[in-house]
């Protein structure tokens, strides 16, 4: 390995400028003669809008422009991304989503009018000052009664509140249902995961800018992919022709998801950016965000699982409903359905695997992928499940799972929900994690924490997971709108030195670090002088952007496909250069040398010769060293891994205090073991988060109870345990060049049932008749559960 | 408009503002001085921390028409004189105490002063001490492995075996 | 936020005066008023600017009374009040450093938030609220929640506390603004014990005479065996119902009573 290679823990560049308080994020753009745009957003959940008047508004100081509704009626809408075809052959049900709410309103938060005015203070004044005339209507919050359909319909047009009613696999529904009844034991639970609220630290922003002299429109915006907001934007929202639309992503303070969508405050700010002929700049506030960025998860679930005596997995079972609030996001269909379902059968040979999911609309914000999306409902509902499976059985936890667990050779294996797992060994994970996280040393923590007082508990589960999403094909034919490759330019300049644009976007994954370690490695040239180009649709090659754990998996597989194409180039150019063949020219450390010779020519002057082509065979070569590769991925690649955590709990109180949380991860090829291990820590502490903490809690009318960092609870560095990570049981992916997995959403898939394992696990040994308890499990909700 | 004058990163620096004018509005807006972020509106995420007259402050919860006079420090005035990082910036870069950077100038400065007043903070203490500053991105385990090492203390390796 | 005039005075006759200006309010470390007034929740005409006052900054031990300025900040008060360390203590486990090093007594006071701390120091020690204008006991000062019997135009320069001979205070985080989900403040004074609650109660910060009477009696956890406060008067939220909010009272008395001891 070439220092700074594949496998360097090599430390990030971009820190610099973030360490010096030189990142650029939207809200540091301000353009000049910019204006300030804010909304007026509802505070019913579900209102007939009878009359907006903006008269007064626009009569305001420093007002430019103002906005409703009615102003968007002749665009298009927000689309979602997936199309789902229910059990009864019936395609989903999508209302529009408008720029600005027209007709009604459908959450609290809901924008129905804007403003653009000099300053953000006068577009604040303004806001006040609309007069608008909106009737409280009953609210549907609840899924069960919004699915019996007895109350109030979100959507008047649709005439129900079931988006779809979708079965997985529904040719294996009689089968599972057969093995069920049949089955000699037959473990159930009913769970409800968890509503969040992403909370990246930066607000979402956009400004809009527009060229009257051109036509040009510009787009600066908290995004996760660019060229899929721009495609949004042009294709469906305002028709705006996609060459005369930049999308610039700079610098973006995390997504986890929430940035993926497009919103409607980025189609605002161009329109009245076109209108006025200036830029148009907004900025959320937290309470924005809390109201009306896409939350995630909000799964209630039954799910069942049959069994022999001994332990032997033979169906899963699964019912939930999914709430994908107020209107449809752009992924709200695809997380619960092909991002969730495709998973239930976890790391197991179990042969009957049937998910019946109904996704339901409520008045409530949108619900849409959120790190992990889809996997740790399923994570959760599984591990949860074996759990209490084998307390039932009186099995020990770890044995029930490798009981069950797919053995090494048995790859490639073909799931019963659907999937073809290239790669993985559970049971070197679980033999790992034995040994990291001491297993057999917890007894006497036990005793020990039980002479402070406390009851201790131990908590250990499995995972799996799909990533680098996805193959266009397959997604294709499942409904996806969209094809999910992604893409890489490798532009080596006159001097030697190399850009690489890139689809991905990076905001925390450290890809202007990692991605130069791939390039490096295959040219043998020092990653310093590689850099990375993303986030700018006028400069990066088309690509679907940064989710799903997807960037190094499948952008980093453009990129080396990208740098194979440069080295089949420069290995032609070379061979001229050194009057041979190229067949007879290798390639090691930057230099190209005729085989068995010592005959031969660095890198930089093959760069130099493809830019000045004198003396060149410009009949057979181009000049030039640029390449470009899409890459779409043959199948989602498959991390997994085996966590373990030990908590405490006051038994006075109910407090879970997390003593211990271990993670043993299988990524494939790790090409950065410290981004990668960071990566880990952020999920884990997000899932910790879901598991203890975090929780968005509507009222029956509607209102958003947790809509504050002063009530939605946020990890903090005193909430959480050291995190120990390790990455190294690693099989390789065996589809991709890089043989790299993903590992952007691992930590927060698998520890959510660890924790609340290992919660339940302490009230059990500490004589509690407990087997489940509702996350978060927060000191309230575990007293409640000891006390009932 | 009431006009201040504070002594910015060793700077005396005029401006003028509205009573209104938060002192983090004050720092990005008119003296673009943007590495100060504003992640929440309630006074608790941290990302605004500046130092005013050497104490850690929430900027966005204190107007710079009361800082006439004082002096702030701000993330941009914290690297060593030749532009290298200073020992606590280095070390949140050795220790990937920062992804996304949103937390970051914050957490610096927080993390200054908590050096300031305890030159070698246990694990606990940092913890404790970072209530104020939320990262949404790290797990805190690199920021904490960061201050640990910036106060010469040793952290476990952080790279996988 | 909307824009006010700001008044900063050189001393609370000049801040006593400015105060008398029709929509004029006290500006202490804002940690509080600031969020208010982002949400235009607070719409005050003139802030008059307290802290900083010298007047009303310090932390003074003299003849069994710890004497603090209306304007000194919790972190004042974590550091100097060494004096009396349950308070110090209090004031050190108020919200996060930075927020401690503007925030101040006497705004915490003055806002009576029912989740706060110092309102359970104050009501727990029997202290004596000091303003421009007079003396005010504890046990009148705090009204309800948000509500206190301060006048319109009256500036808090001064909280004297008698120091007990033993003091404890228990705060239970709420998980989300770490503020008091519940917190309990016993201090013993010779035979007499004072407990104060807050956090839990629907009208801002009490006593729980029951308690005081039987640690009154006898000052150990066990006399606290069998009592419980009236789920029926306390907070029920998404963090926790009155129920549980009146067990966590039982469990954090019994504890501040045993660190007492
Ligand atoms: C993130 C965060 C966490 C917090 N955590 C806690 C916590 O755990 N426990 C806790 O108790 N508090 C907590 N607080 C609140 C904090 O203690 C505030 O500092 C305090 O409540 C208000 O004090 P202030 O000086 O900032 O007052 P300001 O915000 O300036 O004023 C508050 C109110 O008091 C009035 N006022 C201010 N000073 C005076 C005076 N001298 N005389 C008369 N009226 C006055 C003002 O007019 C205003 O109405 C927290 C705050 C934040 C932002
Ligand atoms: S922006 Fe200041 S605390 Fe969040
Ligand atoms: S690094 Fe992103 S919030 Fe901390």
């Amino acid at each position: 390995m070439p220092d700074g290679g594949i496998g360097a823990p090599t430390k990030r560049r971009e820190d610099t400028r973030f360490l010096t308080g030189r990142g650029k994020y939207t809200d540091d753009f301000t353009p000049q003669n910019t204006s300030y745009c804010a909304f007026a957003r509802s505070q019913v959940a579900n209102g007939k809008i009878n009359s907006v008047d903006m008269s007064a508004a626009a009569e305001m100081p420093g007002v430019l422009a103002t906005f409703t509704g009615e102003d968007f009626v002749e665009v298009g809408g927000n689309p979602a991304g997936w199309a789902i075809v229910s059990r009864d052959g019936e395609p989903m049900k999508e209302p529009k989503r408008p720029v600005l709410a027209h007709g009604k309103v459908r959450h609290v938060g809901d924008a129905y009018a804007a403003v653009v005015a000099e300053t953000l203070e006068q577009a604040l004044d303004a806001v006040e000052a609309i007069e608008a005339d909106i009737e409280e209507l009953d609210a549907v919050i609840d899924m069960a009664s919004a699915v019996a359909g007895s109350g109030s319909l979100v959507h008047d047009e649709i005439e129900t509140n079931t988006c779809f009613d979708w079965g997985w696999i529904e040719d294996n529904r009689a089968a599972t249902d057969e093995a069920i009844k049949a089955a000699p034991h037959v473990t159930t639970l009913e769970l409800v995961n968890n509503r969040l609220v992403p909370n990246a630290l930066e607000p979402r922003a956009s400004i809009g800018e527009y060229d009257p002299g051109t036509g040009d429109y510009k787009l600066t915006t908290t995004s996760q992919n660019p060229h899929l907001s721009r495609l949004l934007i042009a294709a469906f929202v305002l028709g705006i022709p996609e060459n005369k639309l930049t999308v610039l992503a700079p610098d973006v303070g995390g997504g986890f998801g929430s940035k993926i969508y497009h919103y409607s405050e980025e189609a605002l700010v161009l329109a009245a950016a076109k209108k006025l002929g200036r830029p148009v700049k907004w900025t959320a506030t937290r309470t924005e965000s809390f109201l009306a960025d896409a939350h995630g998860r909000d799964h209630v679930t039954k799910i069942e699982l049959a069994t022999e005596k001994d332990g032997t997995f033979i169906a899963f079972r699964t019912e939930t409903m999914a709430n994908v609030g107020a209107y449809l996001s752009n992924f709200a269909t695809v997380t619960p359905t092909f991002l969730h379902g495709t998973l239930m059968a976890g790391n197991y040979t179990v042969p009957n695997v049937y998910v019946n999911v109904k996704a339901v609309f409520t008045n409530t914000a949108p619900v849409d992928a959120y790190r992990g999306a889809g996997r740790p409902e399923a994570t959760y509902s599984l591990e949860r499940v074996i759990d209490k499976c084998a307390r039932e059985l009186g099995m020990d936890p770890v044995e029930i799972r490798r009981k069950n667990f797919i053995k090494k050779d048995q790859y490639p294996y073909a799931s019963a929900a659907g999937l073809e797992y290239d790669s993985g060994d559970y049971d070197a994970l679980m033999d790992g994690l034995e040994k990291t996280a001491d297993l057999a040393g917890f007894e006497a923590r036990r005793a020990e924490s039980a002479k402070n007082g406390k009851l201790r508990g131990l908590g250990i589960n499995a995972y799996i997971e799909a990533c680098g999403i996805a193959p266009s094909n397959l997604v294709g034919i499942l409904g996806a709108r969209v094809g999910l490759y992604d893409a890489a330019t490798v532009r080596v300049n006159p001097t030697g030195n190399i850009s690489v644009m890139v689809g991905a976007h990076s905001h925390g994954q450290g890809h202007e670090t990692a991605f130069p370690q791939i390039v490096a490695d295959m040219l043998g040239v020092d990653a310093l002088s590689v850099d990375i180009v993303h986030g700018d649709t006028s400069k990066i090659p088309f690509g679907m952007g940064t989710y799903g754990s997807r960037s190094l998996a499948v952008c980093g597989s453009a990129v080396f496909r990208a740098t194979e194409k440069i080295i089949v180039k420069a290995t032609a150019i070379a061979a001229h250069m050194l009057e041979d063949k190229p067949e007879n020219i290798e390639f090691n450390d930057g230099v190209f040398s005729i085989k068995g010779t010592n005959k031969n020519v660095g890198f930089g002057d093959v760069a130099l010769k493809a830019y000045i082509p004198h003396d060149y065979p410009i009949e057979e070569l181009e000049p030039g060293l640029e390449e470009t590769a899409f890459y779409d991925p043959a199948n989602f690649t498959y991390p997994s891994g085996a966590y373990a955590s030990e908590v405490e709990v006051d038994p006075e109180t109910g407090k879970v205090t997390i003593c211990s949380m271990v993670a043993l991860d299988d990524f494939g090829v790790v090409v950065n073991p410290m981004i990668v291990t960071g990566q880990v820590q952020g999920g884990l502490a997000q899932g910790i988060g879901q598991a203890l903490l975090e929780n968005s809690v509507y009222d029956k009318n509607g209102q958003l109870l947790s809509g504050s960092l002063m009530d939605y609870a946020m990890p903090r560095a005193d909430d959480l345990p050291n995190l120990v990570v390790d990455h190294s049981h690693a099989t390789r992916c065996t589809h991709n060049p890089i043989g790299s997995k993903g590992c952007g959403e691992a930590g927060a898939i698998g520890s959510p049932p660890t924790i609340v394992n290992a919660v339940v696990d302490a009230l059990v040994r500490g004589g509690h008749d407990v087997d489940h308890i509702d996350m978060p499990v927060s000191p309230s909700r575990v007293w409640a559960a000891m006390n009932k | 408009m009431p006009k201040i004058t504070m002594n910015i990163n060793g700077r005396e620096t005029s401006t003028e503002v509205e009573n209104r004018t938060l002192l983090s509005t004050a720092l990005r807006e008119n003296l673009y001085l943007t590495g100060t972020h504003i992640g929440c509106d309630t006074s608790q995420c941290g990302a605004c921390v500046v130092h005013v007259n050497g104490k850690a402050v929430k900027s966005c919860s204190v107007f710079a028409a009361e800082l006439d006079g004082a002096t702030v420090d701000t993330i941009e005035g914290q690297a060593n004189a030749d532009g290298s990082l200073n020992v606590i910036q280095q070390a949140f870069q050795d220790h990937h105490g920062l992804q996304c950077g949103f937390c970051t100038p914050g957490m610096v400065m927080s993390a200054a002063e908590l050096l300031k007043v305890n030159p070698k903070p246990s694990e606990a203490e940092i913890r404790d001490y970072l209530e104020g500053n939320i990262c949404r991105c790290t797990g805190y385990q690199g920021i904490v492995n960061a201050i640990m090492a910036a106060s010469g203390q040793d952290v476990p390796s952080i790279a996988a075996e | 936020m909307y824009d006010f005039d700001l008044v900063i005075p050189t001393s609370v006759d000049e801040a006593s005066t400015a105060m008398k200006a029709d929509g004029a309010q006290a500006l202490g470390g804002g940690q509080t008023l600031l969020p208010t007034m982002k949400q235009r929740l607070a719409a005050p005409e003139t802030l008059v600017k307290l802290s900083g006052l010298s007047e009303l900054v310090g932390v003074n031990a003299a003849s069994g009374t710890l004497s603090i300025g209306g304007a000194t900040t919790h972190g004042q008060v974590a550091d100097e009040a060494s004096a009396y360390p349950a308070l110090a203590a209090l004031a050190g486990n108020i919200g996060d450093p930075a927020v401690r090093n503007r925030g101040t007594i006497g705004g915490s006071i003055a806002n009576n938030d029912p989740a706060a701390c110092y309102p359970a120091g104050v009501l727990g020690s029997g202290a004596t609220v000091v303003t421009n204008t007079r003396e005010i006991s504890a046990d009148d000062y705090f009204v309800d929640l948000f509500e206190t019997a301060l006048e319109e135009g009256e500036i808090v320069t001064g909280v004297n506390f008698p120091i007990p001979d033993a003091a404890n205070y228990q705060k239970f985080d709420q998980p989300a603004s770490r503020f008091a989900l519940v917190g309990v403040f016993v201090a013993k004074f010779g035979d007499t014990v004072r407990v104060a609650v807050t956090g839990a109660s629907n009208g801002g910060v009490f006593r729980w005479s029951e308690a005081e009477a039987a640690l009154n009696a006898n000052f150990s956890a066990d006399a606290l065996e069998g009592l419980a406060v009236d789920a029926g008067d306390l907070i029920s939220d998404l963090h926790g119902s009155a129920e549980y909010r009146a067990h966590l009272v039982g469990v954090l008395t019994r504890r501040a009573v045993q660190a007492c001891s």
